[in-house]
């Protein structure tokens, strides 16, 4: 893919500025992989946002995802402290964040090893690093950079050197504030990017700040610009077609608040919990403007209780939240279940158990959202596998919990959350919207819980009509809504709510299978990891294995014919983000090897062997960690 | 009538509603349980007021008083233990046609919902909220409860409980944004109910605390109050609850305390050589948030539309 050529390059340093750097190659490539790291609070965030977005707009396909650091202020110049953002993009679609990355920038070289150390970078991966460390006026920090450039070369990096900090002092008197922009112009250079595009960028990412920071930005941009074009001879194109569908681009959070515009949704109960909050940091801002209201509760509980409130009231509503937060709202999710009332709630995935990785990515809820609750509690489970989904999932999500009176479950995860991605730009369909709160007299003789036989239908009075009088009740109920202790009367609606399963799996078709329809392996995924392993499974049907992929988004009721697909392969295995014991650890057997969630839940479904992948590094899968274990599986 | 429009004027209800049309289901409690007499006077007060059954919805937690929305006629939403608040809270947010009433017990609100209750005192949202409060947990079995008083035996304390009560009313009190704090006793039917209609009238978050018995688990609970009259004070004010000649004349000590006074308010809910009841504190300009709730309801489908491809254009590539 990219290779730099070290030997054309002069170091950066001993270049003087304004001097024109003749005869660089312009190198032609598919796709990059570029980072940008920092300690906390120093803008690579934004400078790699505003590199994603531009690259989108200049029709590249792209995928983002943010580093982030565990602790809120973690120290300065600390492996732990590891912050900043990954871009990936290519002339074609990309669907996840990738292996190594080509090409780093760091503003210091102890974060270099914090992602050294989870394995980010390759033997020949450029590294563009802050140089004013050399010159610190504190003797540890010399020692430590040395040291460090001195390991990155034993590690095949090509290093770089440059005073970043120095180049800006030329332009600004503060330059901890807009380095970052001069990094963006920098990599806008390298990467060919239409600089005009990169201005817009910037004066819509700093829109509401005041001119004068937006034009000391907008400064540093073509500095750092012209630098680079000046002094430094990596240039790489990446070709792209021109588009010719409508595009936005957007993180899945943003996509998932969007997909609650979309449903109609008019109130969101949260409570602040990473890394669902930024759903309705966004929402927040607004969703005044297309008739909704975001609620912030006092709790988890609190939230999910006012959105089921809500619901009761008319309208159904959504609570987003993350694993802690959904072992607080599992009573309420019974309620919901057993009285019949739609209810939304997103799951933003993140690593536990308890309070567990909240920044990091992990699909550890699968098993948790399908069975969590005491007692029978049938309950819808989606799974969106990329950021478009998240928007339509939304929608879909409100229109089954309306449609068959019961809570939806829609699991996403950190890797969409926080992932940025072009897609087509979603249509309007002026049906997705809610419909208004029916106050029409009910019909005295349909009880509130007058199941279908069939179906486990049942029609449900809104208060406002009138004659639809009834209490409704978390205690077992018979069709009028009246507590009922009778055994028989439990047992009828306990098997009236899980029919209403049965009747939505009836509207499923088989999921799609990528690949031949039959072979040696299939690899079953489900959520956010649909893009690496499509990318590790066509890499190694490339290389002539036989192997195929399918992914899932309804996990409860599980989609209809898995198991005639399954027959069809040798070998059935599940690539997760979440525990399993290793075939091979000790005390582990067969009889008692705990499995990762979907393989587990499959196997009972189908009763096939199901393997399977998992891990929980609290990264998202790549495709090449897939690819390592297709090899071994295909004998590749 | 001059100039008066005509949405202005008195609305005659087109059906005259009788205390029928608000029983439910024949009640369940105790013969002699305290909740019968609150029940009785909640459906005279919604008679007096005329309110639209199928415009109110009473909600409840668990335990023995939040059966409550059973025994009326009206929508009901009988949820889980503790968390009445934010249901309340939910339904009324975008529904400001809606009359809402809380029946609550102090185990569900003051133990296992303590959190909602102090929130739910600061969003200040319109609704009744009826605290039956009998000291003790009924429908479990004799459990002490964080309103029993110190030394009371009980299944979990048979030597005694422990630790001193909680004061309902100084809590509630204590709260930011606190607007309606009420007291009433169950064996006052007359108190009770002007009790409420003055509750229900408050624009805002009406608490009253109605002290009353558990003819099983705390049967001689208040006894000497209800035989000496002399052991009550009666707050009374012209803003306070409003004057009954029976109940006045029941009761000789009286306080005249003006609803508006909070530091008065807190000093008469600390009292415990007599039982006060009557209006403690009433402050109808606080903010309410059902108030935000309302405010951009009804947008139609094109409206939604409009403002979602306006934020689809800011994300355009």
């Amino acid at each position: 893919m990219l290779k730099g050529n070290s030997d054309e390059l002069a170091a950066p340093e001993n270049v003087s500025s304004g001097e024109e750097k003749t005869g660089i190659k312009v190198m032609p490539v598919e796709e990059c992989i570029v980072e940008i790291v920092s300690d906390a609070g120093e803008g690579a965030q934004k400078a790699g946002q505003s590199f994603g977005s531009v690259s989108a707009k200049m029709g590249n396909g792209v995928w983002t995802v943010e580093i982030i650091p565990a602790e809120v202020q973690p120290p300065a110049r600390s492996r732990a402290g590891a912050s900043g953002i990954r871009i990936r993009f290519g002339s074609d679609k990309v669907t996840n964040m990738g292996d190594e990355a080509d090409l780093v920038v760091a503003f210091n070289e102890q974060v270099l090893y914090g992602r050294i150390d989870q394995k980010a970078y390759r033997e020949g991966t450029i590294i563009l690093i802050e140089s004013k460390w050399k010159e610190s006026k504190v003797p540890e920090i010399q020692e430590e950079y040395a040291l460090a450039m001195q390991e990155f070369k034993q590690y095949g990096f090509d290093v770089r050197e440059i005073r970043m900090e120095e180049e800006c002092l030329k332009f600004v008197e503060n330059p901890s504030k807009g380095k970052n922009m001069w990094v963006l112009g920098m990599l806008c250079s390298i990467y060919a990017r239409d600089i005009e595009k990169a201005e817009a960028q910037i004066r819509h990412t700093f829109r509401r700040k005041s001119k004068k920071i937006i034009e000391s930005n907008l400064l540093l941009l073509n500095a750092g610009y012209n630098w680079a074009s000046k002094n430094l001879n990596l240039r790489f194109q990446i070709l792209s077609e021109a588009e010719s569908v409508s595009k936005v681009v957007m993180n899945g959070n943003e996509a998932v608040g969007m997909g609650v515009m979309a449903a109609g949704i008019e109130v969101c109960s949260m409570y602040p919990i990473t890394p669902a909050t930024s759903v309705t940091h966004y929402l927040s801002e607004v969703f005044e403007k297309s008739g909704g209201l975001v609620h912030q509760a006092e709790d988890e509980i609190a939230a999910i209780g006012f959105a089921i409130g809500a619901s009761y009231a008319g309208k159904t509503a959504v609570t987003v939240t993350s694993g802690p937060g959904m072992a607080l709202k599992t009573e309420f999710i019974g309620l919901a279940t057993m009285a019949e009332v739609p209810l939304v709630i997103v799951n933003v995935q993140r690593g536990g158990p308890s309070t567990g990785l909240p920044t990091k990515v992990e699909q550890g809820d699968l098993l948790s959202a399908i069975f969590g609750q005491p007692g029978d509690t049938p309950t819808v489970v989606l799974a969106p596998a990329t950021i478009e989904e998240c928007y339509h999932f939304v929608i879909l999500s409100r229109q089954l919990a309306e449609a068959f009176r019961m809570p939806v479950i829609m699991l996403t995860d950190a890797n969409l959350a926080t992932g940025v991605q072009p897609f087509t730009r979603p249509e309007i369909n002026l049906d997705s919207f809610s419909p208004p709160i029916d106050q029409s007299p009910w019909k005295k003789e349909i009880r509130p819980y007058e199941w279908d036989e069939k179906t486990g239908l049942s029609q449900r009075p809104i208060p406002g009509q009138s004659d639809g009088m009834y209490v409704l009740t978390g205690l077992a109920h018979d069709e009028e809504s009246h507590v009922a202790y009778d055994s028989h009367i439990n047992q009828l609606g306990c098997n009236r709510r899980s029919r209403k399963m049965a009747a939505i799996f009836k509207t499923l078709s088989p999921p799609t299978v990528n690949g031949d329809e039959k072979g040696d392996l299939l690899v079953v995924g489900w959520g956010s990891t649909l893009g690496a392993i499509e990318e590790a499974v066509n890499k190694a049907r490339q290389m002539g294995g036989s192997v195929s992929s399918l992914h899932l988004r309804f996990l409860s009721p599980i989609e209809p014919g898995l198991e005639k697909i399954f027959k069809r392969f040798k070998k059935v295995m599940t690539v997760e983000i979440n525990y399993g014991d290793e075939e091979n650890d000790p005390l582990i057997t067969s009889e008692n090897r705990r499995r990762s969630q979907l393989s587990w839940f499959l196997r009972a479904h189908t009763l096939t062997d199901v393997d399977f992948l998992a891990h929980i590094h609290g990264q998202p899968m790549r495709p090449g960690f897939i690819l390592q274990r297709l090899k071994k599986e295909l004998g590749l | 009538m001059f100039g008066l429009q005509s949405e202005c004027m008195l609305h005659v209800p087109e059906q005259y509603h009788t205390l029928s049309d608000y029983e439910g289901a024949q009640p369940r409690w105790c013969p002699s349980c305290g909740d019968h007499a609150v029940l009785t006077a909640v459906q005279k007060v919604c008679r007096e007021k005329q309110l639209p059954p199928e415009k109110t919805v009473f909600v409840s937690g668990i335990g023995c008083s939040s059966r409550f929305p059973h025994y009326m006629r009206t929508y009901g939403f009988h949820g889980l233990h503790g968390r009445p608040f934010p249901v309340a809270e939910g339904i009324k947010f975008r529904r400001p046609d809606l009359d809402v009433f809380v029946a609550t017990g102090d185990g569900d609100c003051c133990s296992i919902g303590a959190g909602h209750w102090i929130h739910a005192i600061r969003y200040n949202m319109n609704m009744t909220v009826m605290l039956l409060d009998n000291e003790i947990y009924g429908l479990t079995k004799m459990q002490t409860s964080p309103t029993s008083r110190k030394g009371t035996i009980s299944n979990t304390h048979p030597h005694g409980s422990i630790l001193p009560p909680i004061n309902p009313l100084v809590t509630t009190l204590g709260v930011a944004n606190v607007s309606f704090v009420a007291q009433t006793v169950d064996w006052n039917p007359a108190h009770v109910f002007s009790t409420l209609m003055a509750a229900h009238a408050h624009p805002g978050f009406s608490f009253v605390r109605i002290l009353q018995r558990c003819p099983h688990f705390s049967p001689n609970l208040y006894s000497d109050e209800i035989s000496n009259p002399d052991l009550t004070v009666l707050l009374t004010h012209e803003n306070g609850i409003e004057a009954i000649p029976e109940v006045q004349k029941m009761y000789k000590n009286s306080v005249e305390h003006d609803p508006a006074d909070i530091n008065q308010a807190r000093e008469l809910a600390q009292r415990e050589d007599l039982v006060p009841i009557g209006l403690f504190y009433c402050n109808p300009e606080q903010e309410q948030y059902d108030k935000y709730g309302a405010s951009n309801i009804g947008f139609s489908p094109q409206q939604k539309s409009d403002a979602l491809n306006v934020e689809l254009d800011k994300y355009a590539v």
